[in-house]
């Protein structure tokens, strides 16, 4: 609870319930990250909403110290777009997870993306539905063996931010739970940002699906699979930048030399209006085991849905008045019975 | 109808019913709303029943494509759309197929023999022309050559090339109307104004119609084949000004009213769906008002916004019918156990599944009620009649604000396009809604900390906090919260309090209901019949016809149908008969004999129309005839 004006702190966007994630979920290091940035961007507890859906991840909203909607599954940003309508000084936030947000939510998040209402959407992508003990989720690779699967998943895993950028989303990031620094970065772009904005963040389920990101956090792999997409830069990688991403003649994208790029390089603009160029960048990998770019993808201003509602309110009642409800009963044809 | 003759065949009547019916494509729904306002403007009271396919664009002449309207309009206060139809127009042979079983016997058929082709009678089921055996011999039957008269009025039209021979045979049912309008002695100046300003950017297409109609009118006049005309005086309306209203309408300005009345904006979020797609219309034309329309993905989006909408402070409201509101079921529950007041309305329309989208129905009553998971009460207002969905709307959001507490509004297809006169309320004597409930602006725990499920002792509401307010910021969502803090408890017996206090709240909404109206003048009526939503029109024109006869016959109707009224109980019990008219298989009867233990009799039909009268005034006869034996 906050009533002063002054600067806050991260305990200012604390609650005083117990988090109860497993110890070692990578949900306590985004709970950490998201609660610092709040209180270092300025932002004000009562004017913050977190609207959630239903997994491990939706917990979210209890632990956070400002308003807080734990709604039902997949359903969140459907909750979240009906706030944000109805309150244009509010800054809504969507938590929502693999499960919640691409499985049974899958619908909502494509529209509430289409239409870029001013949201925040973080998707926890942990591979794994966590909260009902461990089967596979949209974004588990092929072949994943668990609870559900005891001889591999068949299906084909969705990619979050292809998918974001399918339904040309306006803010498109990833970033991973434990990258303190890089998680701050891209979520402080996508507070920044208005409309929709969408990050899907690589969280480590501990007990259900233990390393699912290795590739990516492990101090010995990490520098050759960290593609980190940087505004105006050359796109390399590798621990000296040894490796880079060029263009094919078929619109993809594929890793060569950085000594044998030459002009076929990509040179990194999320501003793009197109997104076909960060949908193809979005391809270079479709689970994170090998080479992954993390970072903002996409980052363009267009109209945001509930600013336009709003204008066509104003602009009705700028035609013709505002309303008066005796006028309205009477319009049509009426009569009078003496 | 029923009447006397005056002198020059000018026959007066006290009531008629008319019935236009044709091909989807025919525009018979246009000239029965134009009929339905000059016999506004003639001062009759009048009830419509406009039945249309669900398909589309069914094919044309064909049974499936068959579009109807009907007027009942009459020189007293009359509630139903009318049993039998008195003038029966047959646009086509599928429309005369469709409908001759209901004409009166001895009543008036004006057809359209342009389109009795073999090809059309055929299409229609026919197996020889019913204009040319002796199966029409008792009916008054005018065979009119609808579409020759309207091509050749229009023969002009057609030269100067201001429109073609097709978009010239569309007039028809203008020329259909002109001659309806003659033969009961309606002036058109109305309708033509209305189609000047329809077409006001086709002046052409506006000057083809009323040249058909008006030509309709001359045939009336000028042909011998009409021996009579009638005349069906003003009724004595209450004196004020009225206008005609459909349920859709009705209930769309209910909501604004609400709205307004509360001081809030209103949000409404929805998917279209027959048929309650008519107020997501109605509502978007109505931007200026302050009202933000959301056509959301699908129903459970539609529901989720009006939520999110709820916690901000709209008076949020999402409607549909039957289907959608299964897919917003467990939204609901959420709504209900979040404790924000949200209005979901429910059209009813003919089921299960799909049913018979355009149809009326009144099936969805224990969905609501009870379909969903878990202990979940909520609050069920249902709308009586069109113009009543304007004051059930109020009501729901009077409810839904008093108590913080989604409600159901349920209306049905039939009141949602029928159209009846409504004598307008003055806006000053609505409901003042703004002093159902305030936004909580201060802490109210004890160390100045918020307490969200914190009760207010009367209602049992809990506080509304709006976010933008410091110092009560707040979570709630689905799972089990303790009462008074809002956090989460799994404790036994913390989630029976829970239940408990959920089910007490509705038991204070009971207790503070208006009382209960009982109709029965006599005071000696051993019959009680009751009926709830669209009933009421039906029941009271029965309620009306026994009286007359000299049955004496008690009515109540319930205008809540959760939580009941208190005084059910011992109402029930106060008649040696209970007659609970229903379209469905008995869902309010069954309620209410777990309820009281009296047994409620159900009369149950579910045809996708409302009730007949008579069939109503069969159903009292026969419990007494079974009573006395
Ligand atoms: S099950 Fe996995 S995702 Fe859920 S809290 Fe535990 S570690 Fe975190």
């Amino acid at each position: 609870m906050t009533t002063n004006e002054g600067k806050l702190t991260k305990k200012d966007f604390t609650s005083d319930r117990e988090v109860r994630w497993c110890p070692g979920c990578g949900d306590y290091a985004i709970l950490a990250t998201v609660q610092t940035l709040l209180a270092d961007v300025g932002a004000r507890p009562e004017k913050t909403v977190f609207v959630s859906g239903i997994g491990c991840s939706s917990r979210f909203p209890y632990y956070m110290d400002t308003y807080g909607i734990h709604s039902i599954h997949g359903r969140a940003p459907a909750v979240a777009t009906g706030l944000a309508i109805a309150r244009p000084d509010l800054d809504v936030w969507v938590i929502t997870g693999d499960g919640d947000g691409l499985s049974i939510g899958g619908n909502h998040l494509m529209h509430a993306l289409r239409r870029n209402v001013n949201l925040n959407i973080l998707l926890f992508n942990n591979e794994i539905y966590g909260l009902t003990k461990g089967q596979y989720s949209p974004t588990s690779p092929l072949g994943s063996m668990h609870k559900s699967t005891p001889m591999g998943s068949l299906d084909r895993p969705v990619n979050p931010v292809a998918l974001a950028l399918g339904a040309e989303a306006t803010f498109v990031a990833r970033s991973i739970d434990t990258d303190r620094q890089h998680l701050t970065g891209v979520l402080e772009a996508a507070y920044r940002h208005r409309g929709t904005s969408f990050v899907e963040i690589y969280q480590n389920c501990n007990v259900f699906n233990d390393g699912a990101f290795i590739a990516l956090k492990d101090p010995k792999q990490k520098d050759d699979n960290q593609i980190r997409l940087v505004e105006g830069e050359p796109i390399t990688f590798g621990p000296e930048g040894e490796r880079a991403v060029i263009a094919e003649d078929d619109g993809s994208m594929s890793f060569v030399d950085t000594a044998d790029a030459g002009e076929r390089i990509v040179v990194h603009d999320p501003h793009r209006r197109e997104p076909t160029t960060a949908f193809a960048l979005s391809r270079l990998s479709h689970n994170p085991t090998g080479p992954t770019p993390i970072g903002i993808f996409r980052d363009v201003d267009q109209p945001v849905y509930d600013d336009l509602l709003r204008t066509q309110v104003e602009d009705a009642r700028a035609a013709k008045g505002p309303g008066d409800l005796g006028a309205l009963l009477a319009s049509g044809n009426v009569w009078d019975v003496h | 109808m029923s009447g006397s003759t005056a002198a020059r065949s000018r026959v007066t009547l006290s009531n008629a019913v008319v019935r236009f019916a044709g091909d989807s494509g025919d525009g018979m729904q246009l000239a029965g709303d134009q009929f339905t306002s000059q016999s506004a403007i003639a001062g009759n009271d009048l009830a419509t029943l406009p039945d249309f396919p669900a398909e589309i664009r069914a094919p044309a002449g064909t049974l499936a494509g068959v579009s109807s309207f009907q007027l009942h309009f009459s020189d007293q206060d009359i509630h139903t759309p009318g049993d039998a139809p008195d003038v029966l127009v047959a646009m086509n042979p599928a429309a005369l197929m469709k409908h001759f079983g209901a004409l009166k016997p001895g009543g008036t058929l004006i057809v359209n023999v342009d389109a009795f082709s073999d090809r059309n009678l055929q299409k229609a089921g026919y197996e020889s022309n019913p204009l040319e055996d002796d199966s029409l011999t008792d009916y008054q039957v005018h065979e009119v050559r609808i579409t020759d008269l309207t091509l050749r009025a229009l023969e002009g039209h057609v030269e100067r090339g201001e429109l073609n021979k097709k978009e010239a045979e569309r007039c028809k049912n203008m020329l259909a109307l002109g001659l309806v309008s003659w033969m009961f002695h309606r002036p058109i100046a109305e309708t033509e104004e209305w189609l000047t300003t329809k077409f006001a950017k086709v002046p052409e297409v506006a000057d083809a119609n009323i040249t058909a109609l008006r030509a309709g009118r001359n045939y009336g006049e000028t042909t011998e084949a009409f021996t009579y005309t009638y005349e069906v005086k003003p009724a004595k309306l209450a004196p004020g000004r009225y206008r005609n209203i459909t349920g859709n309408q009705a209930l769309a300005y209910g909501l604004v009213a609400a709205a307004e009345r509360a001081g809030l904006e209103l949000f409404y979020g929805s998917y279209p769906i027959t048929p309650a797609s008519d107020i997501l219309h109605e509502l978007a034309k109505l931007k200026h008002y302050g009202v933000a329309t959301f056509q959301a993905e699908d129903e459970i989006a539609a529901i989720g916004s009006v939520i999110g909408a709820a916690f901000g402070g709209s008076l949020a409201v999402t409607a549909s019918s039957g289907p959608g509101i299964a897919l917003k079921t467990e939204a609901m529950g959420l709504a209900m156990v979040m404790e924000l007041p949200l209005i979901v309305v429910n059209v009813q329309r003919g089921g299960p599944s799909t049913g018979l989208p355009t149809k009326t129905e009144q099936s969805d009553l224990l969905q609501v009620l009870h379909g969903r998971n878990g202990e979940a009460p909520i609050p069920t207002v249902a709308a009586s009649s069109p113009s009543d969905c304007f004051h059930a709307a109020i009501e729901a959001a009077r409810i839904a604000l008093t108590y913080r507490t989604p409600v159901v509004l349920l209306s049905d297809g039939y009141l949602a396009n029928s159209a009846e006169p409504w004598l307008l309320p003055d806006v000053a004597d609505l409901p003042d809604l703004s002093t159902s409930f305030a936004f909580t602006t201060e802490p109210n725990g004890p160390d100045g900390g918020f307490l969200p499920y914190l009760r207010d002792e009367r209602t049992l509401a809990r506080p509304w906090a709006l976010p933008g307010t410091a110092g009560l910021e707040h979570r709630i969502g689905g799972l089990e919260k303790e009462d008074g803090s809002g956090h989460i408890s799994y404790e036994p017996e913390n989630h029976h309090a829970m239940t408990e206090l959920r089910h007490e709240r509705m038991q204070r909404i009971a207790d503070q209901l208006p009382a209960l109206e009982v109709d029965d003048p006599s005071g000696e009526a051993e019959v009680l019949l009751l009926g709830w939503g669209s009933t009421e029109g039906p029941i009271r024109a029965a309620c009306h016809q026994l009286r007359e006869r000299g049955t004496p016959v008690a009515r109540v109707h319930l205008h809540h149908l959760n939580p009941l009224p208190n005084e059910v109980d011992e109402l029930l019990r106060s008649y040696d008969t209970v007659i609970c008219p229903e379209n469905n298989m008995g869902q309010l009867s069954m309620l209410l004999r777990a309820r009281t233990l009296v047994d409620v009799r159900p009369y149950t039909r579910v045809t996708g129309q409302p009730f007949s009268a008579a069939e109503l005034v069969d159903a009292v006869d026969a419990a007494i005839t079974e009573g006395a034996r």
